[in-house]
């Protein structure tokens, strides 16, 4: 973690729906061990940026490099190869319905290791534990609350110890100490395997927590307005919606105007 | 409760005068604010707009609706608002409704397109989905090639899973459907042929018919029904869940994972459905002949035997192979096409059985045309 190089770096990326672009010309670098945080009002583009980022969805120009590597000028076959290091939880955990707990992690195991079945279960049981769910491996995706959904998402993200987890809003839905948990697990991830970690989110004590570098995307501007660490943004960036949207729109007292994110 | 009131004057300073006075409630009946617009479109329009509010009772959003109509029209004419004359909670009110300013081009004007525009839009929208069927049948193809070699990942309980739900789940339904259809044609051969003297022959319309034609038709607009539908609607749904999104990102291809077996399911059990249908029409038709006719069983069966040749038997199980496979496509790729909501689930679950039964019907004709040609 001290050395700190460029692990991803996206340049003059702009992503749009066919003609409606969501984001424009966003420059960034993330270094391996970085908790990087993608930030900014609902509907600014999060999501859709971290599409652009794991191969879900092709940028209308602009590159991602990992490593040094372009993404998306790559062939199909290295896009695989690279995708491979990746894990991803998505916004609502995205299991599979039709498998149980234990499947849904092995099925990456299955398709990428040849660990034996017996093997196989138990790093899923293994996984299950890891995020609290410690017995739940025969239980269905619909037997689950949503937070559970959650964390047994983020055990199936982590399955191949990926170099790189993806985050889309992990502690939305979640109540305060779940929440708290899954920010010092992410906390752990990148301690203990040196995990590169991304992560969507608004909830600005996880922003604080884990964050030590990020970036602001604004709706009204369709770019980003910062990249940084978080803390830094909001005491001192020049840019007042990016403070007011760290401060909780403390920063421009008494005028409502400017304090409720659009 | 007082009726609500709304009247203007114009003060000596030029400024308009809106007075309010009894309960501004929604459920009262509100009066509307032709008044005030009339008022600020004179030429010389107000220098501003005042309120008067003493005999104002109790309000609440009917009174907020009316004031942000007013405000708007104020400020497209560029005519100041004060609001002093307002109680307190509703300006608070609406400087919260106006602090955030409207987002530039968030707003949807109901487009009403002409007639032209519309059929060109539709025929747009028709070619657009057509090449989406097309591309969809391409990756179909190459994912039975990776599936002969042995190189697609898939869930082989899953595979299994389907063959049960499109086959012995699909008996029950089956076995009503073709021996009620078996009984109708009997009856109507009956009917007809016996003026002939020729009732035995009810045999062979039935166990023909059956065979060729209405046990493969029958079965497979059942299963567009019963299977396609709910194909669309699992992997619509998966769709909707980003579970496709998470196959993608594990390098997993959702046409292997989920569409090719299913279509493999129902490519297998449609033939062995349609030829379980032909017996059950058989028996039913059988059942009528018995009864109405003059025949004993062994005479009916032997008619029926001599009646269907092999060929019958293959024509009408190579329709069904073909049936199968057009109902799960129409499935799948519906549900593969689907959109990120509820109600698009709904949409593609429509589209699928519609989609699968105009495919078996043009399919069902071409196939016809085509035996004919050959002697079949
Ligand atoms: N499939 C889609 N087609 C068209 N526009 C979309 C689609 N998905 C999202 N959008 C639009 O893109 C913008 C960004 O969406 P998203 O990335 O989901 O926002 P966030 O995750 O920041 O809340 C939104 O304005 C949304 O309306
Ligand atoms: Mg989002």
């Amino acid at each position: 973690m001290v050395d700190t190089q460029p692990q991803i770096t996206a340049r003059d990326l702009t992503i749009a729906f066919g003609d409606f672009v969501v984001q424009r010309d966003l420059n960034f670098t993330i270094n391996r061990g970085d908790v990087f945080i993608i930030m900014g009002g609902s509907g600014c583009g999060k999501s859709t940026l971290l599409k652009a980022m794991i191969g879900l969805k092709r940028p209308a120009s602009g590159e991602v490099y990992y490593d040094g590597e372009p993404f998306w000028a790559s062939s199909e076959r290295e896009r695989e190869d690279t995708k491979r290091k990746f894990g991803t939880l998505f916004q609502a955990g995205a299991l599979w319905s039709s498998m149980t707990l234990a499947e849904n992690i092995s099925l990456a195991l299955k398709q990428y290791t040849d660990l034996s079945n017996a093997q196989i279960r138990e790093v899923a049981a293994y996984k299950l534990m890891l995020v609290g769910l410690t017995g739940f491996e025969d239980y269905y995706p619909s037997e689950i609350s949503g937070g559970m959904k959650k964390r047994a998402g983020l055990a199936r993200a982590m399955a191949l110890d990926p170099e790189i987890l993806f985050f889309d809003e992990p502690s939305a839905g979640l109540d305060p100490l779940s929440a708290k948990r899954l920010d010092d697990l992410i906390l752990e991830l990148r301690d203990s395997l040196d995990t590169t970690v991304v992560v969507v989110t608004h909830e600005l004590a996880s922003i604080f927590s884990i964050g030590n570098n990020s970036v602001f995307l604004d709706p009204e501007t369709k770019t980003q307005l910062a990249t940084g660490d978080p803390r830094k943004l909001r005491d001192h960036h020049p840019d007042l919606a990016v403070r007011n949207f760290l401060q909780r729109g403390a920063a421009l007292e008494g005028d409502p105007a400017e304090a409720i994110p659009a | 409760m007082t009726a609500a009131t709304l009247t203007c004057r114009r003060s000596d300073d030029d400024s308009l005068i809106i007075t309010l006075s009894g309960d501004w409630l929604l459920r009262g009946d509100l009066p509307g604010i032709e008044a005030v617009l009339q008022e600020m479109n004179q030429p010389a329009k107000p220098s501003s707009i005042d309120f008067e509010t003493a005999d104002l009772g109790g309000w609440d959003t009917g009174l907020l609706t009316t004031l942000i109509a007013v405000h708007r029209g104020a400020n497209d004419r560029e005519i100041t608002v004060h609001e002093s004359g307002l109680p307190e909670g509703a300006r608070s009110l609406l400087a919260l409704a106006f602090a955030v300013k409207e987002r530039e081009g968030a707003r949807r004007a109901p487009v009403k397109l002409p007639l032209l525009a519309r059929v060109g839009q539709t025929t747009g929208e028709a070619l657009v989905s057509a090449r989406e069927l097309l591309t969809f049948t391409g990756e179909l193809v190459l994912s039975s090639y990776r599936f002969a070699t042995g190189t697609a990942t898939y869930l082989r309980s899953d595979l299994a899973q389907h063959i049960q739900e499109a086959g012995a789940e699909a008996l029950p339904i089956t076995t009503l459907i073709t021996f009620l259809i078996g009984m109708i044609f009997a009856f109507v051969g009956v009917m007809q042929l016996q003026q002939f003297g020729a009732g035995i022959y009810t045999a062979d319309l039935v166990a023909i018919a059956m065979v060729r034609e209405m046990a493969p038709i029958m079965t497979a607009i059942l299963m567009a029904g019963r299977t396609g539908a709910s194909y669309a609607a699992q992997i619509g749904t998966m769709k909707v869940n980003e579970e496709i999104d998470a196959l993608t990102t594990l390098g997993l291809n959702p046409i292997d994972f989920l569409v090719t077996p299913r279509v493999i399911a129902l490519l297998l059990m449609m033939p062995l459905l349609s030829l379980y249908g032909s017996a059950m029409g058989i028996l039913g038709g059988m059942g009528v002949g018995l009864v109405m006719l003059d025949v004993g069983l062994m005479q009916y069966v032997q008619q029926t035997v001599e009646a269907v040749e092999q060929t019958d038997l293959w024509s009408g199980l190579f329709k069904s192979v073909v049936f199968g496979v057009l109902v799960a496509m129409a499935g799948c790729q519906q549900g593969m096409a689907c959109g990120d909501s509820a109600l698009a689930v709904g949409q593609s679950t429509t589209k699928a059985v519609v989609m699968g039964i105009v495919l078996i019907v043009i399919s069902a004709s071409v196939l016809t045309i085509i035996y004919i040609n050959l002697d079949i």
